[in-house]
């Protein structure tokens, strides 16, 4: 037994979890917040303990609603957990864990980090990283078709069979669209994808139209606006998440932010250099302790870039039709990311 | 008759959604924009910035005092009669109860309760009061921990009525009475 991996393993588990969870609860926050200045509001700008109001600086973090998540979340635990008459008591209660546990374990292979002293900033340095990532991320359809079937209700299910339709065909785009990246590397390691990109430069000069593919298939997988259809609360009520209330409400919130949060991470990781900066030194792996921390906050702050875009899309389009989603996946992505792949395998063979 | 409405198709540079997308994102970052650093919020936070109320408005009605502080309202409980959701409760002075805190005056009420909870803000006291000693004011907001708390009685109408002046019609009547003890009249 080798204890002093089990042990890092852990301490890193645990942060990284932690840190996830509070971007996710932070990041409802921001997404109301976006929402209210582009429809001319001012967003949460209330909740605060009572104390806030003596502390300098506190109104000014009331006004930005750095308290509103508390409260959320408070709200969320002591809300009464109603099992509805008529669902299949079994999946229903399934399937948030079901779909939650996949959105938190996507976030296992990527590297925040390069390293801290002896210790690489990933939680698991797979050599499969990519393969890793897109078999968890299919699990996550599970949840969403099981809740919907488990509701015993016509609006969830219809949630339910859009979001499975719809998760399937974006995941061969998006499958497709990383391939030139692989091939422009030749490895599946996450880490050595950055360190390739430390060296060429980022990989979206490389590969722009994996990029865009691989981002528009990303809002799909994560059923975020313009692909809600699963969610579609002005046609479906809400959904797959109809019929539930309380803390299975909330995995479901939980799931579809940390899917965004790993999202972002892979967009970064594969497209923009990780945790790697073209100036100031922070290229390479790290060498002091400081630089370990700076590359981390480099990582964290292109994630959040990445984001606020997520949010900021959200509220500027409108739902896609079905078939518009359908077409959009099957007859203009997939020929595009098939081209792509010609094109980079064709480039790469001319080249060597 | 049927109409054939005949839709342009898109070209190849809109097919792409490319110059919606722009489109979106130069919508979306004025108005971000204008909220952020121009500060045209069109939300209007309640408790702290409030609406003028224009003159006129119908609040909750008080009841009112002269301009020499007097109690103006005579008892008369036309406007518990004329009162909709029966919201007014007046409980008279009786025959030897408490007279009017002014000379020709006949009486005052000794309790004047308005249920706030069933007024209905119609004006209707306001207008059928003969000594305009009732009108309805510029509160909107009226909270309270119970219902018994928004049972207003006279104490409290009157303190918050405030004075409202206006002509003084026991006044008139006291000096043509005072005028009319000496010969020939004079007023």
């Amino acid at each position: 037994m080798d204890w002093n991996f089990i042990i890092f393993s852990i301490v890193k588990i645990a942060i990284v979890v932690g840190v996830v969870q509070g971007l996710v609860a932070y990041s409802v926050l921001a997404e109301r917040k976006i929402s209210a200045w582009i429809q001319d509001r001012v967003g949460p700008n209330r909740t605060a303990p009572p104390f806030m109001k003596f502390i300098p600086g506190g109104q000014f973090l009331t006004r930005l609603g750095i308290f509103q998540p508390l409260a959320d979340g408070l709200k969320f635990m002591f809300k009464e957990d109603f099992t509805p008459a008529g669902v299949k008591k079994i999946y229903f209660f399934l399937a948030p864990a079901v779909s939650v546990i996949p959105a938190m374990l996507t976030v296992a292979v990527i590297p925040f980090g390069s390293n801290i002293g002896a210790q690489k900033m990933v939680i698991a340095d797979l050599n499969v990283g990519i393969l890793y990532t897109f078999g968890i991320v299919s699990m996550g359809v599970y949840g969403i078709v099981l809740a919907g079937y488990a509701a015993n209700s016509k609006y969830p299910m219809f949630g339910g069979i859009r979001s499975s339709a719809q998760m399937i065909s974006y995941e061969i785009s998006m499958g497709m669209s990383v391939i030139p990246v692989l091939l422009i590397v030749g490895n599946l390691n996450l880490g050595q994808i950055i360190s390739w990109q430390s060296t060429h430069g980022w990989m979206v000069v490389y590969a722009p139209i994996s990029f865009i593919i691989f981002m528009v298939a990303s809002f799909a997988e994560t059923n975020r606006t313009p692909f809600d259809l699963p969610e579609a609360e002005t046609e479906l009520v809400g959904g797959y998440h109809t019929e539930y209330g309380s803390m299975k409400f909330a995995l479901f919130f939980l799931a579809e932010y940390s899917n965004m949060v790993s999202s972002s991470a892979m967009m970064v990781t594969l497209f923009f250099g990780g945790w790697t900066l073209p100036f100031w030194g922070l290229d390479h792996a790290a060498i002091s302790l400081g630089m370990g921390i700076a590359q981390i906050f480099v990582f964290l702050a292109k994630m959040l870039f990445f984001m606020v875009v997520f949010i900021w899309v959200r509220w500027m389009f409108p739902r896609f039709r079905y078939d518009q989603l359908m077409d959009l996946g099957w007859r203009r992505f997939l020929p595009l990311a098939l081209v792509n792949i010609l094109i980079t395998a064709v480039w790469l063979w001319l080249r060597s | 008759m049927a109409v054939v409405v005949n839709r342009k198709s898109l070209t190849f540079w809109e097919k792409l959604y490319l110059p919606a997308i722009v489109g979106g994102l130069k919508v979306t970052l004025k108005h971000a924009y204008n909220t952020l650093i121009l500060r045209k919020v069109v939300t209007m936070e309640y408790p702290e910035q409030k609406w003028t109320l224009p003159t006129g408005y119908r609040g909750a009605p008080y009841l009112v005092k002269d301009q020499e502080g007097n109690t103006k309202c005579v008892s008369c409980q036309l406007c518990e009669f004329v009162c909709p959701p029966k919201a007014i409760r007046i409980t008279p002075p009786g025959e030897h109860g408490q007279k009017a805190d002014r000379t020709n005056a006949e009486k005052m009420p000794a309790e004047f309760e308005i249920n706030m909870l069933r007024c209905i803000f119609c004006g209707f006291c306001q207008e059928v009061c003969p000594e305009e000693a009732i009108f309805l004011q510029q509160d909107y907001s009226l909270t309270a921990l119970s219902r018994s708390e928004l049972i207003y009685n006279k104490e409290k109408l009157l303190s918050l009525g405030g004075e409202v002046g206006g002509i003084q019609k026991w006044k008139l009547k006291f000096d043509e009475a005072k005028a009319q003890e000496n010969f020939p009249v004079k007023l």
